[in-house]
């Protein structure tokens, strides 16, 4: 067992997976002999060879359309797009290619790749460097989606990405690649060697897509969120006082709806918690089937705590950026109803 | 000094339009065999004239000339012919049947027959076409069964695609025919990472792309050649100058481009021109590209001129944005025509058995039509069952797919 950053682990299942299976190969904007602006794919070219793990242009759809062509042809590519905000030029081959290939063939052509993407924001990006669009691919049918929220998990989530037999959006919350952030941006930064969820199993684990993690037993109502919020929901749900249970979802679709029904029938109250725009968010979806499925158990009606439905700002960061205070609030609202 | 004036918008347009006679004059038509045929293995930038020519194999005379010919036996040319009868059979009894309601929309070949059809004769088994909506010609070609191709276009029970997709979408792995996407461009720079992959592996297969005029336009196209500039990978570069994207003249997309096969020479990549609607010029083309890939020299940009006789589509009428008149006065000729003579000048053909194959191919593609039709048509018959449309969304159905199938009744 070794303790790894976010980064560090993200590497290593690359390389795991790239050991076992010659057909995993690597591409984006600077992974090869640099190794990625984060350093996510750092030493697979020297290791693995220019063909295994190789610079593209800067095209994003560039990446993503040869990625699909590589993928048609049996080959398991990773396509690492540098900032989640900047796939929209290949969002088109996401969307109205790669999610839909294996429908419109029926399943003659196939799609099994994963497009990788830094997402969230934090490290002072502003609006071309802090977005997180997983709702613009839950929203699309035929892709899964998944967002980790510490090293260990990580691992097991993209190896289990890349051994999916379809396309997986693989959105990694670049402020927890260094430590497990929760929000308090104003303290010293804890770095994943002091975190538990730092220790990362050598070798091949997968960690099941379409399941989500109790990280926090509660009782008295439900945080459902998921990537970096999981932390900042651990530290409000700390210092409120309040028995809250948090799910972490960990893969945003498929969505393990059991595991958020049942917390929610036992607590009857729920917020969910995302750092992207509130409106036509996630946390809608969430929102929605919770209200489906538990009605009956609700005592309060369900919060959402989200950004700000602006773009991501560059001096205001931490005023838009859900922290644990906005967190504490919700909590107290959601309690206080009868 | 200069004196500034104010910019003033440049919005290209044809010189003729309904009500005007047709006029090609514009159009350089060099003569048969007046093309040089470079060695494959030619650097791109000594064969730049290329991308501004037409290569021409049959003469008026359907006499085959130059340097170009020689690259099909008469038998092969026999089959040639046959398929692209067939497929112009196919296409006029398909119209009919959209007409007659039994699908929901068609798109013809018309006067573009060889282009796909001479080309899939230049590949073999594990290459791969990733295709538009006209080269049906590939399949044909390839031996795809026409009666899965019709089922394909009633979307009927025997669909290959379960009724997913709007007529004419084919999908063969088998036949080298990609599922056909129906966003315009997109698949071009697939076309490219599928050699790329080809290249990763050593495979020694290789992909055919392929884009209309018009679409030239998307960054797909731009993204694709940068792609095959930059890794070179085993992949043929198709643009289909059919002159007319829906109502939009080529002058559109080509803009102050001499030619679309000459945007291939800011990507260091070698482009031949070639008359779209001769079988024979078609074919030398497309195996001088072939060698190249085989021979691991990188991709090649052809452009094939021809003229899209018919409409966009069913849901097209050419008759309001251009003269009625101007199909049969496109310099190309028509390409079943063409090669016809040059059979009956090889001696290997004649107006009787031309009248003959024309029956035979008739009946055939009836009996096809009513083998496909007993299975059903959109509207009648049998049909894709509704819980097969939540097949194949993924490998595995999750649970809210589940879920809606069993709200649907299935």
């Amino acid at each position: 067992m070794a303790r790894m950053t976010m980064i560090e682990a993200i590497r290593d299942a690359h390389a795991v997976a790239m050991e076992r299976d010659s057909d995993v190969v690597v591409l984006g904007e600077d992974v090869g002999y640099f190794g990625g602006v984060f350093r996510c794919t750092a030493g697979l070219q020297k290791r693995f060879g220019v063909e295994r793990c190789f610079d593209t242009p800067i095209s994003e759809l560039g990446i993503v359309g040869t990625a699909i062509g590589m993928a048609a042809y049996g080959l398991k590519p990773i396509a690492e797009i540098q900032f989640a905000d900047y796939m929209y030029p290949g969002y088109d081959q996401i969307v109205s290619e790669a999610a839909r290939l294996r429908y419109r063939s029926a399943g003659e052509f196939t799609c099994p790749m994963v497009i990788r993407m830094p997402t969230g924001g934090g490290i002072f990006g502003a609006q071309t460097h802090s977005q997180s669009p997983e709702a613009l691919f839950t929203h699309v049918a035929g892709l899964k989606t998944v967002v980790p929220s510490n090293p260990r998990e990580a691992k097991g989530l993209l190896l289990a990405a890349i051994a999916d037999p379809d396309p997986v959006i693989f959105l990694e919350p670049k402020r927890l690649y260094n430590g497990p952030f929760d929000g308090h941006f104003d303290r010293p930064s804890v770095p994943w060697s002091k975190h538990e969820a730092g220790d990362v199993e050598p070798g091949y684990y997968e960690v099941p897509l379409g399941k989500a993690a109790v990280v926090r037993e509660g009782s008295a109502a439900t945080l459902i969120t998921y990537g970096t919020m999981v932390h900042v929901a651990l530290a409000a749900v700390a210092e409120s006082g309040t028995d809250v249970e948090v799910i972490d979802l960990r893969t945003l679709l498929p969505l393990d709806l059991e595991t958020i029904t049942a917390s929610v029938r036992k607590t009857g109250r729920c917020i969910v918690l995302h750092e992207a725009t509130l409106t036509s968010g996630y946390g809608a979806e969430v929102t929605a089937l919770v209200q489906r499925e538990c009605f009956y158990s609700l005592e309060a009606p369900v919060l959402r705590v989200a950004g700000w439905d602006t773009p991501y700002p560059h001096a205001q960061e931490w005023d838009y950026f859900p922290g644990p205070e906005r967190v504490r609030r919700a909590i107290d609202k959601v309690m206080e109803a009868e | 000094m200069f004196e500034e004036v104010s910019p003033r918008l440049h919005v290209p347009a044809p010189a003729i339009r309904p009500g005007d006679d047709p006029d090609f004059s514009h159009v350089a038509i060099p003569r048969a065999g007046a093309v040089d045929r470079p060695e494959p293995d030619t650097r791109p930038e000594d064969m730049r004239e290329m991308a501004f020519s037409i290569i021409r194999v049959l003469n008026r005379k359907g006499e085959a000339v130059g340097p170009w010919a020689g690259s099909l036996s008469g038998e092969a040319l026999l089959q040639g012919l046959r398929d692209m009868m067939t497929l112009r059979t196919y296409d006029a009894r398909m119209l009919t049947a959209q007409r007659q309601g039994k699908c929901s929309f068609y798109m013809q070949h018309l006067g573009e027959e060889a282009i796909s059809c001479a080309f899939q004769r230049a590949l073999r088994p594990g290459d791969m076409n990733f295709p538009t909506y006209r080269q049906a010609g590939l399949l044909i070609a390839a031996g795809y069964p026409l009666v899965k191709m019709m089922n394909q276009v009633y979307s009927n029970d025997g669909d290959p695609v379960r009724g997913r997709q709007l007529p004419v979408f084919y999908s063969s792995k088998e036949h080298g025919f990609f599922s056909i996407s129906g966003n315009l461009a997109t698949q071009y720079v697939q076309a490219v990472g599928w050699a790329m992959a080809a290249a990763i592996k050593g495979d020694r297969k290789l992909a055919a792309a392929w884009i209309g005029d018009g679409s030239t336009a998307e960054s797909d196209f731009h993204g694709a050649l940068v792609f095959a500039s930059t890794y070179k990978p085993p992949v043929i570069l198709n643009i289909v100058n059919n002159q007319w994207a829906i109502s939009t003249f080529q002058g559109i997309a080509r803009g102050g481009a001499g030619t679309f096969a000459a945007r291939a020479h800011g990507f260091g990549l070698p482009a031949l021109r070639v008359d779209g609607n001769d079988f024979l010029a078609v074919h030398a083309a497309s195996q001088w590209a072939v060698e190249r890939a085989r021979r691991d020299l990188g991709p090649t940009i052809i452009e094939f001129v021809t003229y899209r006789a018919g409409g966009h589509s069913t849901s097209d009428d050419p008759s309001a944005y251009r003269p009625k008149e101007e199909g049969a006065a496109w310099p190309l000729g028509d390409p079943i025509l063409r090669l016809k003579a040059h059979l009956i000048q090889l001696g290997i053909w004649s107006e009787e058995r031309h009248k003959q194959a024309e029956a035979e191919i008739l009946a055939e593609v009836m009996a096809v039509q009513k083998e496909a039709e007993a299975i059903g048509t959109l509207h009648s018959g049998q049909r894709p069952s509704p819980r097969d449309m939540f097949e194949d969304v993924f490998a595995e159905m999750p649970p809210h797919l589940l879920r809606q199938r069993h709200e649907v009744g299935y």
